[in-house]
């Protein structure tokens, strides 16, 4: 078994024997076991040779040796870091040719005759260091020029925060943002159909709202302390009406009424026609009324025949509509 | 609107600063979790993975009923855990009577699946059957050797890629500087057919031999089991392209402390303690010392004037 190559990845301390194969697989599990420990113990003596060969320093540990990089590629956990895009000021200065220069961390202040520092707590042309400002002739009376200054810094502030937000946006566009700072949304972005707006609601809409909430417990709200102030529900309980056990005189039987009430109600739900059945034959029994007012008018009167009559028109819808939708409400 | 989160306590900003994209990155930190139905083999066998990675592995006890890493819905778990943890590997168990003792060896990228193996496992033999020295007992965290055997790791396509997983499962971290005295394990993968592998972990004791190079001597501690290859899930090539890619090591280390001058050249600043010149000693004859040299001397001169006048005298 001489001349066998075997890959070895020192990196990775692995060593690999593509020429092995099992002709036939051992009977026993001992007997694989054997086989497969020898034949490791050969390729771990193998990288051991060209492991302790590496050039090595001495430790109190024990002998140290650099490894060389492992030759398996094997896959990266993360994408590899993206480079930054350069901000706003980065591209004015590289058009300008604006070098940045080291400055001092020491500063002579002006202002107090000190060396103070260039930025943080005791700094250089600190506003409160300033006692007084001279009015210019420019300058309007009532001003103050110190709150004026203060909003100026304010805004140069801003300004800097909102320039600092779109670079770190463009940074996010690329997928290059650094890893200490997260961009979270503070409010729901506006899409192109328009979104509920979330009106205000008014003193009244709210008083019917925490009304309707108050009674919506297992008791209907009865039991519940009153807070100073609430009004009560505009709809107070009460949703059936029940009919009296005993009848009065006068009215009708109330319970046909209702029963009625409510079939005409279906009825006229579930008929689909254009025709108005009670109109209809109020105004059938009217002409018929007529008529036989006229007959007998007629008979009674034969003598005015000659004179002219002047022709009754009626302006009301005419029979043949009526005649032929007489019959009864179809049931659907 | 947007607005701005940076973390406000450096603790913070260390742990978010670990898990960003890095050149040269961590260690891959493994998931062990399983599924509704596990059999005791299947239990004992993911103790066993989890004793071998101590240290830079997590071991659920929960199961999970929505994790089925070969359906496209079923791994959206998977990835949540490992953006929460920040794991890239995992191992999943279950057992059903299709696919018995079942292991599924994962691998994420940007915390979506990769890759995917599936094994079965078969005549497990845990740790606590062996018996060995106690005290050839590997370390916890210890860089371990690798043996593949056979050709089939080649040639057969499930088995590459079962041979690609194991070693990014158990290699630790890449370490650039190893100490000689500290190997002492060794995983052995043995392809016995084209679908099973062989795969069993022992101790390493150095003998002595002649030479500087130590003579290997493998003692099997286990655990020892059989992987039948069952399924696999090969990363489409964009994706792998983009995992595989390195970027050269350009980044040139910046020199500190040495500047360049036209005039004088290389120039280098070397920084020092304040020596306080003012309190430092002239001489080592201290006033007090000197003091006590000349009484010494008197005394001395004193008692050989006595000697002297009573040798005179007498």
């Amino acid at each position: 078994m001489e001349a066998e190559k075997f890959q070895i990845d020192l990196g990775n301390l692995m060593a690999y024997d593509p020429s092995h194969h099992f002709p036939s697989l051992p009977d026993s599990r001992e007997e694989l076991t054997r086989k497969c420990l020898e034949r490791g113990t050969e390729l771990v003596q193998a990288v051991a040779n060209a492991l302790f060969i590496l050039p090595s320093s001495e430790d109190p540990d024990g002998p140290i040796v650099t490894l060389p990089e492992p030759t398996t590629k094997l896959p990266r956990e993360k994408h590899l870091p993206k480079p930054k895009p350069p901000t706003k000021w980065e591209q004015f200065a590289k058009m300008k040719g604006i070098k940045n220069h080291k400055k001092d961390k020491r500063v002579f202040d002006e202002q107090t005759s000190t060396w103070k520092r260039r930025h943080g707590y005791d700094r250089v042309n600190d506003d409160k260091d300033i006692p007084i400002i001279e009015a210019k002739p420019t300058d309007e009376p009532g001003e103050d020029p110190f709150a004026k200054r203060k909003a100026e810094k304010k805004q140069r502030v801003e300004k800097q925060e909102k320039n600092r937000l779109q670079n770190l946006k463009q940074a996010k566009k690329a997928g290059a943002l650094p890893s200490h700072v997260q961009l979270a949304a503070t409010a729901l972005p506006i899409t192109g159909t328009k979104t509920e707006v979330p009106k205000k609601a008014n003193k009244q809409e709210l008083e019917n709202v925490a009304g309707m909430a108050a009674a919506a417990t297992a008791s209907g709200g009865k039991f519940d302390k009153k807070l100073p102030g609430e009004k009560p529900a505009k709809h107070p309980g009460k949703y059936r009406k029940f009919l009296p056990v005993v009848e009065g005189k006068g009215m009708g039987s109330q319970e046909k009424q209702q029963t009625d009430k409510i079939l005409n109600k279906l009825m006229s739900q579930s008929s689909h026609d254009i025709l108005d059945v009670n109109k209809a034959v109020s105004m059938y029994n009217v002409k018929a009324e007529k008529r036989r007012k006229h007959e007998k008018e007629k008979g009674a009167s034969s003598s005015n025949s000659g004179k002219m009559k002047p022709k009754k028109k009626s302006f009301k819808k005419s029979a043949t509509k009526k005649s032929s939708k007489k019959s009864a409400p179809k049931k659907h | 609107m947007l607005k701005i989160k940076t973390p406000k306590t450096q603790r913070a900003a260390r742990a978010l600063e670990k898990r960003a994209p890095k050149l040269v990155e961590n260690g891959k930190k493994t998931l062990i979790l399983h599924g509704t139905k596990t059999s005791s083999m299947l239990n004992d066998v993911l103790t066993q993975i989890y004793h071998l990675k101590r240290g830079n592995a997590v071991k659920y006890t929960k199961k999970n009923k929505e994790i089925r890493p070969f359906e496209s819905g079923g791994e959206t778990s998977l990835e949540f855990y490992s953006l929460k943890s920040d794991y890239s590997l995992f191992v999943f168990g279950s057992h059903s009577k299709k696919r018995p003792n079942n292991l599924v060896l994962g691998r994420l990228y940007d915390h979506h699946v990769y890759d995917l193996v599936e094994v079965g496992v078969e005549n497990l033999k845990p740790m606590e059957s062996f018996v060995y020295d106690k005290k050839l007992t590997p370390k916890i965290g210890s860089k371990p050797f690798f043996a593949f055997i056979g050709e089939s790791f080649e040639s057969v396509e499930e088995l590459k890629h079962l041979k690609e997983v194991l070693l990014d499962l158990f290699r630790g971290e890449v370490v650039e500087n190893l100490n000689l005295a500290g190997v002492d394990r060794v995983y052995v993968c043995t392809a016995i057919s084209p679908t099973t592998v062989f795969f069993t972990h022992c101790a390493l004791r150095l003998k002595r031999s002649g030479t500087t190079i130590p003579r290997m001597e493998l003692v099997e501690i286990g655990p020892s089991m059989d992987f039948v290859v069952r399924r696999h899930h090969l990363p489409n090539d964009s994706l792998k392209k983009e995992a595989m890619k390195t970027a050269s090591q350009q980044s040139k280390k910046q020199v500190k402390n040495v500047s360049r001058d036209v005039v004088q050249g290389k120039i280098g600043k070397i920084y020092m303690s304040d020596q306080q010149v003012g309190g430092m000693a002239l001489s080592y004859d201290i006033k007090g010392l000197k003091r006590q040299r000349r009484e010494a001397k008197t005394k001395n001169s004193a008692k050989e004037d006595q000697a002297k006048k009573r040798k005179t005298d007498s």
